[in-house]
């Protein structure tokens, strides 16, 4: 499994439908390619690449860049923490460093049972609430070692299943923009004024004379 | 010490539990604003915020009226690309915005779109923020099913659709011709200016306007009570109020919003109501006065107001409103290595001072604080960095397609001007130092204060 099912591709479709130009969805379908299947496959790249009209090598120079983009396997749960200057100056290494011991392995890998990754990551904008960290993108502020062992046995145990959800899941609120109530997308090709910028300078031009 | 009592105009809403809900939103004066907004015309909206003199936000402070007009006239469609990917380290401020207030984020995207002429708006957030896409992704549907968004807003003429598009990890993508690179569905490199100011070839090669999420967050107060209203507040050229994050050392670590332009670093690290001073028996020894991007300042520099121009006079900047405090425990040299392997992971890689020179001062670093450094060490430290930005200057000078290059001799120019005694520690004894530094912040200790300055620029006189 890899090329999106019916049901992504009808929200792939629709992400699609919301650009001027098509290429310009390829981050978001790699999200929803990395939700579908937890990591960024090749196949996955290929459809992408069909949907928006460029090519494979694009999608993957593109994917390839982007630090949030895994193209082989992590753990179900994706711990990154923040070791950046805040955090640093309050714990954060520290917190990597027990984080590497409680989970027995180093920051870049992932158990043998597929469970966690953990990373040490730049700044996550949660300065004051040093030091902190995300699983799956999700904040755990100012937090302590005996924290990060709850944390860690309470994923394990899926105690926190409603709250996290497995790696790749981003949001889980999609915006829809219902068809009665679209604009519409702004061609860049068609040179027109916005109706209300028309009709103002015309009012300005009457009021003028 | 000064506690003013200036009104909350982005942050009213952050203690609310229900605050990012139309229902909560449109009880406390919700899209208020925009009704006000489409009562004129937009070329009278633009005027309104021109008068309120609002400075961007993102870390240029580039006024906001200023920039809507560089649109050439006549080329359409014209794009607002929101700048939501907040991660200058240090900086935390649009998250919350973006995670409590989504719907004043959105009503200042409308009332921007409805002045400038804009027909479609993108907003990007970063892709690290999960909850803040899940919170303007609801805001969004419900202003689109309340007529607030889309097609004929508010029974009017203008319409348009706001587009929630997230990014995937890259800070760089956070300059704004690499934002719009990444929407276009590319690298996050950024793009030379010119040609490619966004105001003239933008998205699509259409003129586009960036702003960050703060400073739309302003403009539905400042529709609704007025630009003079917005302008009272403040000192000189900052008018308003604005965000700060005070992290590091204090007591009270956190995001507080204060009259801009008058506040004073001392204010903000030890009012009791803001950082509430340095956390116990410690003492202050520096601080970041606005982001990894910034010179360092210093106790003697504790009475300066949050004023742009100011703050520019001591050589650094408030840049994206990120004070990071150190107490005299901080070892500057592991903190100037950390500063400087944030700009080394990040770096995009298409300029080679950039490139190559935030990798050596890297490693440099990284000699030194494993006992290995050798004398001439500090030197190349600086004598890198001088290649990467020449002269070591405040505005500092750019030898690379955007400002990440020079933004990573900040830290290592005043580590090592102000704490060269550390340095030396790790190097077993004293360093020559050829080097020449302009920018005021760095010309080492004590550096001068904006008292020191004036008298030197009156004796020029
Ligand atoms: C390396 C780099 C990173 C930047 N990151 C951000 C960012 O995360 N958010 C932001 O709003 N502006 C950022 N900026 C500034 C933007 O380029 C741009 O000036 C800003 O978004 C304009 O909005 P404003 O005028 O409302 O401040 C960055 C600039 C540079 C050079
Ligand atoms: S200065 Fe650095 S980040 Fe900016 S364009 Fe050049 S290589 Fe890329």
């Amino acid at each position: 499994m890899a090329r999106f099912t019916d049901a992504n591709l009808a929200t792939a479709l629709e992400i699609v439908s919301r650009y001027p130009i098509a290429k310009s969805a390829t981050i978001p379908l790699l999200h929803l390619a990395q939700e579908q299947d937890g990591y960024v496959t090749d196949d996955a790249m290929e459809h992408i690449a069909e949907l928006v009209g460029t090519t494979p090598a694009q999608v993957l120079g593109t994917c390839s860049f982007y630090e949030m983009f895994k193209r082989e396997p992590v753990g179900r749960y994706a711990i990154n923490i923040c070791t950046n200057i805040a955090c640093q100056i309050m714990g954060g290494e520290e917190l990597l460093h027990h984080a590497e011991e409680k989970l027995g392995i180093r920051s870049g890998s992932t158990t043998p049972d597929g469970l966690f990754t953990v990373e040490d990551v730049e700044c996550i904008a949660a300065c004051t609430e040093a030091p902190c960290l995300q699983v799956n993108y999700r904040y755990r502020h100012r937090i302590t070692h005996e924290e990060f062992d709850q944390l860690v046995d309470d994923l394990a145990a899926g105690r926190l299943d409603d709250e996290v959800p497995p790696h790749g899941t981003l949001a889980r609120v999609r915006q829809h923009i219902p068809a009665d109530r679209a604009a519409g997308v702004a061609d860049p090709t068609v040179n027109v004024e916005p109706v209300w910028l028309a009709i103002a300078a015309a009012e300005e031009g009457g009021d003028g004379k | 010490m000064t506690v003013t009592d200036a009104p909350k105009i982005v942050t009213s809403r952050w203690d609310l539990d229900d605050g990012h809900t139309i229902e909560r939103y449109l009880e406390t004066g919700g899209y208020e604003g925009l009704r006000a907004a489409l009562a004129k015309a937009p070329a009278d909206v633009t005027e309104e915020v021109k008068s309120a003199s609002l400075l961007g936000r993102g870390g240029a402070g580039f006024p906001a009226g200023v920039k809507w007009g560089f649109c050439p006239p006549g080329v359409f469609p014209r794009y607002l690309v929101v700048n939501g990917d907040e991660s200058e380290p240090g900086t935390y401020k649009d998250r919350i915005l973006m995670e409590r207030d989504p719907h004043q984020l959105i009503e200042g995207i409308l009332i921007a779109c409805y002045a400038v002429g804009c027909s479609q708006a993108f907003l990007y957030v970063r892709g690290e923020m999960a909850l803040a896409q899940e919170r303007i992704a609801q805001a969004l549907n419900d202003a689109y099913a309340a007529g607030y968004v889309g097609k004929n807003i508010c029974g009017t003429d203008f319409s348009l659709d706001i587009v929630l598009h997230w990014g995937a990890g890259a800070y760089i993508v956070g300059e704004e011709t690499a934002l719009i690179e990444s929407l276009e569905g590319n690298r996050g490199m950024p793009r030379l200016k010119p040609p490619f100011f966004p105001a003239a070839k933008g998205l699509y090669m259409q003129p586009t306007i960036v702003n960050n999420v703060e400073t739309l967050s302003n403009l539905p107060w400042i529709l609704t009570n007025g630009g003079a209203a917005f302008a009272a507040l403040g000192a000189e050229n900052s008018k308003g109020t604005r965000i700060f994050a005070v992290s590091g050392h204090v007591k009270n670590p956190g995001v507080y919003e204060v009259e801009f332009g008058v506040t004073t670093f001392r204010d903000l690290i030890y009012a009791p109501v803001y950082g509430g001073g340095i956390r116990g028996g410690h003492e202050l020894k520096a601080f970041i006065p606005g982001g990894a991007s910034a010179p360092w300042l210093y106790p003697e520099h504790l009475d300066t107001p949050l004023e742009a121009a100011t703050v520019g006079k001591l050589g650094t900047m408030l840049g994206s409103g990120a004070v990071v405090v150190f107490d005299e425990t901080t070892d500057m040299v592991k903190a100037a290595l950390r500063l400087v392997r944030f700009f080394a992971r990040e770096s995009c890689g298409k300029c080679t001072p950039c490139r190559e020179g935030t990798s050596w001062l890297e490693m440099i670093l990284e000699r030194i604080l494993d006992g290995h450094g050798r004398p001439e060490d500090l030197n190349l430290l600086m004598d890198v960095a001088d290649n990467i930005s020449v002269g070591l200057a405040w505005p500092p000078t750019q030898t690379t397609i955007c400002p990440l290059g020079q933004s990573a001799t900040s830290p290592i120019a005043s580590a090592v001007m102000r704490f060269r005694d550390e340095f030396e520690a790790y190097l077993g004894g004293p360093a020559e130092m050829t080097v020449e530094v302009k920018g005021a912040a760095f010309v080492g200790k004590p550096t001068p204060t904006v008292q020191d300055l004036s008298l030197e620029t009156t004796a020029d006189v």
